[in-house]
C-alpha cells in the first residue's frame, strides 16, 4: 500500500508505484504505429514533391513552387481540422502527419476553433498560438541566434 | 528515384517522431518544438543540407526542414550584415508562416469543433 | 461520538432515503452497454446549447429536475441543492444553481464529486438540517477536455492509459421519509437507504502522469475501502455489489491486485466489484483506452443502473466508492503528483 509511514523515501516510492502500474499498463503497438507514421509520412513528402515538380514543370522556379506547396499543405491540413478529420487521421497515422508542417497548421487552428465562443480577440486571435506559439518562439529564436553567430564568425574573417 | 528518397527519408523523420511519443512524455506540442530546434542546430553546421539534396521534399516537409529554412535563410542573410542575419529567417519561411496565421484565423472562423464524429 | 465509528466512517441512524434519481448521457454513453438504464440520452452533445459549458449545466438541470420530480417534489421543497463538476470554479454547477434557485453548496471531488455529494447530502438530511437534499455531479468530454488537456481538433495520439471522460450527469433526492405517493408500480419498488459513508483520505502515490489517473486513485480507492471494512466491521461478503468510481480497466486491475495484498483475493471479492470506468463503453468498439472517467460517469452509473437494480430487488446492499484525481490545471507542469481521493456510501434496500 502506498501510505507515507513505511519510511521509504517519497521519491523512491513514487518510482516503485509507477513501475508497478505499467505492469499493468498495455504497451502502445509500437511497431504498428511506426509502420503507419512511416508510410503516412512518406506518402505526405510524395505527395509535396510531386507538386512542386508539376509547379516547377509549369514554369514556376524552385522557391516559388516549395513556398506554395509550402502553403498548400498548410491550408489542406487546417481546412481538414476545421471539418474535423485531422484528428482521425492522427489517430490512424500518428507522427505521420504530427511531424510535417501539417502538424504544425493544425497545433494552429485546433485551439482557435476551440476557444472561438470566448472572443474573437483573446479567444481565436489569442489561441491561434497557444500551441504553435513555442515552435515559433524556439524555432525563430534558435535560427536569429545562429544567423548572428554566422555574421561574428563571418565578420572575424 | 527521387521519390523513393523522399519517401523514405520523409517517413524516417515521421518514425522517430512516432518513437518519442510513444516511449516518452513528450506531448505532440514538445516534439514538435524539438524537431524545429533540431533542424535549426543540424543546419547551422551544415548537417542538414546533404538530407535536402538528397531527398527534396522528403526532408522539408517534416518539421525539422523548417527548422533548415529558418536557418538557411539567418545564414544566408548573416554574408550580408548583421540586420538580414537578424531577419533572414522570418523572411525565409515567411510564405508558410503568414498562411498558417491568416488561413487559420479563417478556418477558426467558418467553422466549429466536433465532439465525436 | 454516537454517529462515528472507528475513524473515518459515520453512521446515518435515521436511514435517509432516496427517493428519486435521474441520469443523463451523452451520444457515446447512450450507445454502450449501460444504455437502457438512462433516463434520458442526448441526440446531440451540446443539447442544443452554444457552447459546451452551457451543455453541461443543461444535463445537470435536467438530471436535478427530473429527480425531484420522480421524488414527487417541487423544487421549492428541497432544502439544499450539493452539486459539483470539474470545471474551474464549479461553472456546469454554480449555473444550474442561478436557474433552479435552490440553496446551494457547490463541492468538489474530482470525479470522487457524486459520493462526496451523497455523503454531504445524507449528512444534512440525517442530522435534520433538510427534509429534502438534492446531490449530483456532471462532466462533459468537450469541457473537460479544453479544460485539462487538449483542443478537441488538435492531432494527438491517446495512450493506452488515458481516460475518455464521459459526458454524463447524474443526480439524485436524498429525503428523511420515504416518499409513498408515487408507488403505483405493482410490486412496490423497493427503497433505497444511506446507512454507512466512510470520508476518504487523499493519498499520493507520486504518479505524475496525468494519462495514468486511474494508477493514481486505485490506491486511495483501497484504503477507503479497508478503512470502511475496518470501521463498520463488515467483509466484502456483507454487499452483493461493490462499485469503484471510474478506475478503468488498468486502475481496476490494480485495485483489484491492492485487495489481494491486503487479504481479500479476487475468490473472495468474486463478482461483487466492478468499476464504473470499465463500464460504461464497449472498450474495444469505442476506442476509449483506458475507460471512462469524470464525475458523469460513477453518477450515471450508480443513478442509472445501480439504482434501478435495487429497487427491483436484485442488489440488497452496495457499496459505492467513486474516485478522484485532485489535479489542477497548472499543477503537472508545476511537476507536482497527483493527489488520489476516494469516499464510500453503503446503500441498503429496505
Amino acid at each position: 500500500m502506498a501510505d507515507n509511514t513505511t519510511g521509504v523515501p517519497k521519491k523512491e516510492m513514487a518510482k516503485a508505484y509507477e513501475k508497478y502500474a505499467k505492469s499493468f499498463t498495455p504497451k502502445p503497438t509500437y511497431v504498428a504505429n511506426c509502420v503507419r507514421a512511416f508510410i503516412a509520412g512518406g506518402l505526405l513528402c510524395i505527395l509535396a514533391m510531386f507538386l512542386q515538380n508539376k509547379l516547377m514543370a509549369m514554369g514556376q522556379n524552385e522557391k516559388d513552387a516549395a513556398a506554395i506547396v509550402t502553403i498548400a499543405m498548410i491550408c489542406a491540413a487546417q481546412l481538414l481540422t476545421g471539418i474535423g478529420l485531422f484528428d482521425s487521421l492522427t489517430k490512424m497515422a500518428g507522427a505521420g502527419v504530427i511531424v510535417p508542417i501539417t502538424g504544425f497548421a493544425n497545433s494552429m487552428v485546433a485551439p482557435a476553433l476551440e476557444y472561438k465562443k470566448e472572443g474573437l480577440v483573446l479567444g481565436v486571435g489569442g489561441k491561434l498560438f497557444s500551441l504553435a506559439g513555442p515552435v515559433l518562439v524556439y524555432g525563430i529564436s534558435s535560427a536569429v541566434a545562429v544567423g548572428i553567430l554566422y555574421w561574428l564568425i563571418g565578420g572575424a574573417k | 528515384m527521387d521519390y523513393a528518397y523522399a519517401f523514405v527519408i520523409g517517413g524516417l523523420i515521421c518514425t522517430i517522431g512516432q518513437i518519442l511519443l510513444d516511449t516518452t512524455k513528450l506531448t505532440a506540442p514538445r516534439i514538435l518544438v524539438i524537431f524545429v530546434v533540431a533542424g535549426v542546430i543540424l543546419q547551422a553546421f551544415h548537417l542538414y543540407q546533404p538530407l535536402v539534396d538528397l531527398a527534396g521534399n522528403g526532408a522539408t516537409l517534416p518539421l525539422p526542414g523548417f527548422g533548415y529554412s529558418l536557418a538557411k535563410g539567418a545564414m544566408e542573410g548573416a554574408e550580408k550584415g548583421l540586420l538580414d542575419a537578424v531577419t533572414g529567417a522570418v523572411e525565409s519561411t515567411a510564405a508558410g508562416v503568414t498562411a498558417a496565421i491568416v488561413f487559420g484565423y479563417l478556418v477558426a472562423i467558418l467553422f466549429n469543433p466536433k465532439s465525436l464524429r | 461520538m454516537k454517529n462515528k465509528l472507528g475513524k473515518q466512517t459515520l453512521v446515518f441512524r435515521n436511514k435517509p432515503v432516496i427517493t428519486g434519481e435521474c441520469a443523463v448521457v451523452g451520444t457515446r454513453e447512450g450507445s454502450g452497454p449501460m444504455k437502457e438504464y438512462f433516463d434520458v440520452i442526448l441526440d446531440d452533445d451540446t443539447y442544443g446549447e452554444k457552447t459546451w459549458e452551457k451543455a453541461e449545466s443543461m444535463m445537470l438541470k435536467n438530471a436535478i429536475l427530473t429527480a425531484i420530480r420522480k421524488a414527487g417534489l417541487e423544487k421549492s421543497n428541497i432544502d439544499v441543492m450539493l452539486t459539483g463538476d470539474l470545471l474551474n470554479q464549479l461553472m456546469s454547477s454554480s449555473f444550474t444553481a442561478r436557474d433552479v434557485s435552490i440553496p446551494f453548496i457547490g463541492l468538489y471531488g474530482a470525479c470522487s464529486t457524486m459520493t462526496q455529494s451523497m455523503l454531504m447530502a445524507s449528512v444534512f438530511v440525517d442530522g435534520g438540517f433538510a427534509e429534502h437534499a438534492v446531490c449530483g455531479a456532471s462532466s462533459h468530454y468537450c469541457t473537460a477536455e479544453r479544460q485539462f488537456r487538449m483542443p478537441l481538433e488538435h492531432g494527438n495520439q491517446r495512450p493506452p492509459s488515458a481516460q475518455w471522460t464521459a459526458t454524463a450527469s447524474g443526480a439524485a433526492v436524498i429525503s428523511r421519509q420515504p416518499c409513498t405517493a408515487n408507488n403505483i408500480l405493482i410490486p412496490a419498488p423497493k427503497e433505497i437507504f444511506v446507512t454507512y459513508a466512510t470520508i476518504g483520505k487523499i493519498i499520493d502515490t507520486g504518479m505524475k502522469d496525468a494519462n495514468q489517473m486511474g494508477a493514481a486513485m486505485a490506491p486511495a480507492a483501497v484504503d477507503t475501502i479497508l478503512n470502511h471494512f475496518e470501521d463498520t466491521g463488515m467483509t466484502p461478503a456483507d454487499y452483493d455489489v461493490i462499485l469503484t468510481g471510474d478506475l478503468g480497466y488498468i486502475g481496476k486491475e490494480i485495485a483489484l491486485d491492492l485487495f489481494a495484498d491486503a487479504g481479500i483475493d479476487s475468490a473472495k471479492l468474486g463478482v461483487r466489484y466492478d468499476d464504473c470506468g470499465t463500464m460504461l463503453y464497449y472498450r474495444e468498439k469505442e476506442d476509449v483506452h483506458g475507460g471512462g472517467s469524470g464525475c458523469g460517469c460513477s453518477a450515471s452509473i450508480y443513478t442509472g443502473y445501480l439504482f434501478r437494480k435495487m429497487r427491483a430487488g436484485e442488489f440488497k446492499r452496495a457499496l459505492i466508492v467513486s474516485t478522484g484525481a485532485m489535479l489542477s490545471t497548472i499543477s503537472p507542469f508545476q511537476g507536482e503528483s497527483i493527489p488520489g481521493i476516494a469516499h464510500a456510501v453503503t446503500l441498503e434496500t429496505s
